[in-house]
């Protein structure tokens, strides 16, 4: 067992952990949250490729590095989108439910802000 | 065992359980405290995988860049969560199952590494002594595949246009609805006078360096737009409206300057993003001063998000 494996099964389990966060989790923005955790998994599973891609005196492969890099940025750029979404809705209708057919159930809980 | 070893198993410990907390908190805004310590934790382990370039990034912009826009979102839809309508159990069993399967596969493929790792660090060493750079990231950032570089800048900026786009017609072109602080003479304005000197110091050599040790536009700019958030959040400056010209100029002079590069490399070098060898560095380091300006301030006016009150 090295450094990068006991990484590897990590990175495997922050991926489930996101997964099932954004699954049964019905806040939106905790979505966002689980979907950003599942990121950070599917980027650690790629620094584990880098470091065993260790070769030329480099203590890992600087490709998959220079792709986290561009996906670290792009991932945020997401997130930021889809906050900007999500704060509109809530400021629209006062509400911010996924669920497409309960209207009336969801006026009742919450009136306009 | 190593300490290396032991070291890693702590950390990944700690990560798994604070990524549990970040699923299960009862409250959007301590899941999104957890997820800024997640964001921590995972840079440590990015130093532990000899990647020091991703963990500047991975702690400047996956965990405090994201974290503050998070937070200031759940601080705005706290009223949101009383209504919660909980997720039926049997949907909660499944998706359990099938996370299960997911984990499984993955850290089955992690266990069973090909008997030669696959890598391109010989071939990105190789020809990197051309570009006059000496960080390998930095060459495949900006030499190698610059394309996906440029692109990326252009992604940033595409969703800024997003979230601008987002904003009510009697507002736009007006302040952005950024949550400000301070009370006078708070500890929050004495962090906001004593930190950017420093700060902005930091972000300008991070940009610098990048070119021969970890760092670079990314980092160094994510530092500047802390610096200003900062700055515009504890209201030592006002939040700039976004039908500022400076301020667009800004978000865009980053990716017009690496584009025009790239151009001129049709007529210096041959090709599109290609450099004339005698002037590759020089070129890199004026195409990263662009980004590194860009990213800094379109990276804050994300998080400030789209206009709110008119100018």
């Amino acid at each position: 067992m090295d450094v990068a494996t006991i990484f590897g099964l990590c990175g495997s389990a922050l991926v489930g952990l996101g997964l099932y966060g954004l699954i049964t989790n019905p806040q939106p923005l905790r979505k966002i949250l689980s979907f950003n955790l599942l990121g950070g998994g599917v980027f650690m599973l790629f620094g584990v490729v880098a470091r065993r891609g260790a070769a030329a005196g480099l203590g890992g492969d600087p490709v998959p590095q220079a792709l986290v890099i561009t996906g670290i940025v792009v991932a945020f750029s997401a997130t930021a989108i889809a906050v900007a979404l999500l704060l509109r809705l809530y400021k629209e209708t006062g509400n911010i439910s996924l669920s497409p057919n309960d209207p009336e159930k969801a006026d009742t809980h919450q009136g306009k802000p | 065992m190593t300490g290396a070893i032991l070291f890693a198993i702590a950390i990944a410990a700690l990560l798994l359980a604070v990524a549990v907390w970040v699923v299960v908190a009862r409250t959007a805004f301590t899941a999104t405290v957890g997820f800024i310590v997640y964001g921590l934790l995972l840079a440590l382990v990015w130093v532990a995988l000899s990647a020091v370039d991703v963990a500047l990034t991975e702690a400047a912009i996956g965990s405090g860049v994201t974290g503050m826009l998070l937070l200031g979102a759940a601080a705005q839809l706290r009223a949101t969560e009383a209504n919660v309508e909980s997720t039926s159990l049997p949907l909660k069993l499944s998706a359990g199952i099938l996370c299960v399967l997911v984990s499984g596969g993955l850290a089955a493929v992690m266990l069973d590494p090909p008997a030669v790792a696959p890598t391109l660090a010989p071939e990105a060493t190789a020809k990197l002594s051309a570009t006059g750079l000496g960080n390998p990231v930095a060459g495949v950032l900006f030499a190698y595949r610059a394309l996906d570089t440029l692109l990326e800048k252009v992604v940033v900026v595409l969703a800024l246009i997003g979230v601008w786009s987002l904003t009510p017609d009697r507002a736009w072109g007006g302040v952005p609805g950024l949550r400000l602080y301070a009370r006078p003479s708070g500890t929050l304005t004495l962090l906001a006078q004593v930190l950017p000197p420093v700060g902005i110091m930091l972000g300008i050599y991070m940009f610098w360096t990048g070119a021969d040790n970890p760092g670079g536009a990314f980092q160094g700019g994510a530092l500047l737009a802390a610096m200003w958030l900062l700055v515009m959040v504890a209201r030592l400056q006002p939040v700039p409206p976004t039908s500022l010209g400076r301020l667009r100029l800004l978000v865009t002079i980053g990716p017009f300057i690496f584009l025009t590069i790239g151009f001129a490399g049709f007529a210096l070098a041959g090709s599109f993003l290609a450099y004339p060898i005698d002037y590759a560095k020089p070129l890199i380091v004026v195409a990263e001063t662009g980004l590194t300006l860009s990213i800094g301030v379109t990276l804050a006016l994300l998080v400030a998000g789209p206009a709110e009150r008119s100018a």
